[in-house]
């Protein structure tokens, strides 16, 4: 017979030593002139920012970087950022190859993660077009100058950002 | 047939006040199965990334932690049974006096000048994990009246794919303060919740070092398993 599933429980509010690491935010190097700037919030159904949640993107390609020690050249697939005091994260990431990329999000007060996609250019796609516009919508970034984006996150209420079901 | 009870606890579990205002309200989208999809690929992890002394939280400083030395070991593995070979596991946890090494930890019990509660290894071929460590305290937050936490580790794993990442908690058996924690308590199913207890194992147990716990990890299918 198959085990049965381990249960998820919040990440708490006590991660910020224990999972952040250097340049986990930074997908690519400083100079890459690949790199996206993705910035944005998470905020709770209030309308308050969430201080204390743990993003991690994933762009489906592991690269040549390094995913925990950003010592190689190229690109990671996968990042981590710990949110500030406001409510704001950072990703300097490459484009992804597909339309988007994969993001979850942990926090005290969240018992199991939340999934999700940041689609970089709105347009033709199987998960995008069964939603109706204002669903939509959440899941596309907003251009933010040159190559920069802007994603906020959110967890409850009105503009409640679409999530998917692992 | 009733489809048996989830295994995960619901976003919204009132008795845990900070879920009230960060559970979604809307269900979450089932997205058409595509086989190219992100989310059914997991970043990977070399070893040259994490140092085999990150799995030993007694020996990160000059002196040794005080509290009561412990082996935790484990399998990571997926629905099927099979072993998560390679996969990132990490851990963290308060000091024997139930204190993080965290700015926002305000609790009045002391910290450890040997003890930051932070560990990380790779699985084995066969998805195991182990780590020493002290037995972590248990330590009150301000949930309710009167409330504490039962003694827990926190984990982080990942799997072959982003959306089998879990993230959870181990505890000890026969913590009485499980009845009152709303955290252990909102894993609905009794069995389930069970799983979350590690368990004592005098082989694992060190003579004249260290007690020993087994904690497995079973991650959730993904729709390309068959
Ligand atoms: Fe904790």
């Amino acid at each position: 017979m198959p085990p049965s599933q381990t249960p998820s429980q919040t990440v708490g509010p006590f991660f910020g030593r224990a999972l952040p690491y250097d340049g986990g935010h930074e997908l690519v190097g400083e100079d890459d002139p690949a790199a996206v700037q993705i910035t944005g919030r998470v905020l709770d159904g209030a309308g308050e920012p969430v201080p204390d949640a743990l993003l991690e993107i994933w762009t489906g390609v592991n690269g040549t970087r390094g995913t925990l020690r950003r010592t190689g050249t190229g690109a990671s697939g996968f990042g981590r950022c710990a949110t500030a005091p406001d409510g704001s994260y950072r990703f300097r990431t490459a484009r992804p190859s597909g339309p988007y990329l994969a993001l979850l999000v942990f926090a005290r007060g969240l018992l199991r993660p939340v999934l999700t996609r940041v689609y970089l250019a709105d347009g033709p796609d199987p998960l995008l077009d069964t939603l109706e516009p204002a669903r939509r919508a959440t899941l596309v970034a907003r251009p933010d100058g040159p190559d920069a984006y802007r994603f906020d996150v959110r967890l409850q209420g009105e503009g409640e950002t679409v999530f998917l079901a692992p | 047939m009733t489809p048996p009870p989830d295994v995960h606890p619901p976003y919204l579990s009132p008795a845990y006040g900070s879920t009230v205002l960060r559970a979604p309200s809307l269900p979450p989208v089932t997205a058409k199965q595509d086989p190219e999809a992100v989310e059914l690929t997991s970043p990977v992890f070399g070893h040259h990334e994490v140092d085999p002394l990150e799995a030993d939280l007694t020996r990160r400083h000059d002196g040794e932690p005080i509290g009561e030395r412990i082996v935790v070991t484990g399998r990571v593995l997926d629905s099927g049974g099979r072993p998560v070979r390679g996969t990132l596991v990490e851990l963290w946890q308060a000091n024997a006096a139930g204190r993080y090494h965290h700015d926002v930890d305000r609790h009045p019990a002391p910290l450890d000048p040997n003890f930051s509660g932070a560990g990380r290894c790779l699985t084995d071929d066969d998805g195991r994990y182990r780590f020493t460590t002290i037995k972590p305290g248990a330590y009150p937050w301000r949930n309710h009246q009167n409330a504490w936490r039962p003694a827990h580790i926190h984990f982080s794993v990942f799997g072959t794919a982003f959306t089998q990442r879990l993230v959870t908690q181990m505890y000890f058996p026969g913590d009485p303060l499980f009845p009152f924690d709303p955290i252990f308590q909102s894993v609905p199913d009794p069995a389930a919740r069970e799983r979350l207890v590690a368990r004592f194992d005098l082989d694992v147990t060190e003579p004249e070092w260290a007690l020993g716990y087994q904690f497995d990890v079973v991650l959730g299918s993904t729709p390309l398993e068959s």
